[in-house]
């Protein structure tokens, strides 16, 4: 009974009229071991099949990801902002002339020159002061040469006393 | 899409992949780089394969179309390094191997199948898909990818029926 519904199944088969459930019972029975002798020629087909689809991909595959790229154009972008910052360092101010201030604006101005100006008078005074200082530098650097005289004098009379 | 969800997605059918390269260009090495050419390729396009419906269906076709390039461009340069080509009757030790294994046998004959027969057989046969499915991968329809199986098989099974009965090729 067995045989004469494969038999069937077989023709089926050939037509690739099977179904994929007939195959899996065509696939079973050829992988028994009471397979028909007159069938026999079959059997290397379907064990071949059966043997193929275990075969793998062994193969490790490189898969890069692409996160790198954005830190990559960081650096250009902070390049960039420096240049800017370089170039264009007063962005909308135009230079005006006093004239052109508020009066408010201009006598907070001529106030801070003048501030600034007694500020260096004093500056300049202490800077009259040094210049005494360095007078008395001066003559001291006179008594240092009159004392270096004084040394080589004794250093003759030395020698003159030794003779 | 991670890496890992990548991974898991092609997990099911990478060695389906694998398969039908190896049963259209025959030599492992030349299946196993068009595998990994294949699945960067995927890789690279992850985002838009979200998309698909059928990632595995769509990769099966993009199998079957880049080794019959590489079949063609292979043989435009005359540059057949698959070894079926290789006519030496004075059976080496490799052939009398094989001949002495029945499932060689199989293998050789079906190294002889044209193409799209050779397709056919490996998605049905072997990776036992749907005739629906083999349809929508190869852009066929279903009678004409019965036609073919039907030829398929039955050469198969004639040429094996000779080996068997006169143990001749």
């Amino acid at each position: 009974m067995v045989l004469n519904n494969i038999e069937k199944l077989l023709e089926k088969y050939d037509n690739a009229e099977t179904s994929l459930k007939e195959e899996a019972e065509l696939r079973a029975y050829f992988e028994s071991e009471n397979v028909d002798a007159h069938l026999e020629h079959y059997r290397p087909m379907f064990q071949y099949f059966s043997q193929s689809q275990k075969e793998q991909y062994t193969k490790d595959v490189p898969l890069n990801t692409n996160k790198t790229r954005l830190y990559q154009w960081i650096s250009v972008a902070a390049v960039a902002v420096l240049m800017v910052g370089f170039f264009i360092p007063n962005w909308g101010s135009e230079i005006k002339t006093l004239a052109e201030y508020t009066p408010e604006e201009q006598k907070m101005y001529l106030e801070t020159k003048h501030a600034l100006a007694m500020l260096s008078n004093t500056f300049n005074e202490g800077a009259s002061s040094f210049g005494t200082l360095s007078l008395a530098s001066e003559n001291f650097n006179i008594g240092l040469e009159k004392a270096s005289h004084i040394t080589e004098f004794s250093e003759i009379t030395n020698r003159l006393l030794k003779n | 899409m991670k890496q890992a969800d990548f991974v898991s997605l092609i997990m099911p059918f990478k060695d389906k992949v694998f398969r039908l390269a190896k049963r259209l260009l025959v030599s492992r090495e030349e299946a196993e780089d068009a595998t990994q050419e294949i699945l960067l390729k995927l890789w690279k396009n992850k985002e838009k394969i979200v998309e698909y419906k059928n990632v595995e269906a769509f990769s099966m076709t993009m199998t079957k179309n880049f080794c019959l390039d590489r079949l063609k461009s292979k043989q435009a340069q005359n540059l057949k390094i698959v070894h079926s080509n290789y006519t030496d009757n004075n059976s080496s030790l490799q052939k009398q191997l094989e001949a002495r294994d029945s499932m060689g046998w199989v293998s050789k004959i079906m190294e002889d199948l044209p193409e799209q027969q050779k397709i056919i057989v490996q998605l049905r046969d072997i990776e036992q898909y749907d005739f629906s499915e083999i349809a929508k991968m190869l852009d066929m329809n279903e009678t004409a990818i019965r036609v073919n199986l039907s030829r398929a098989r039955k050469t198969i099974r004639q040429k094996l029926n000779n080996t068997h009965s006169y143990g001749v090729k």
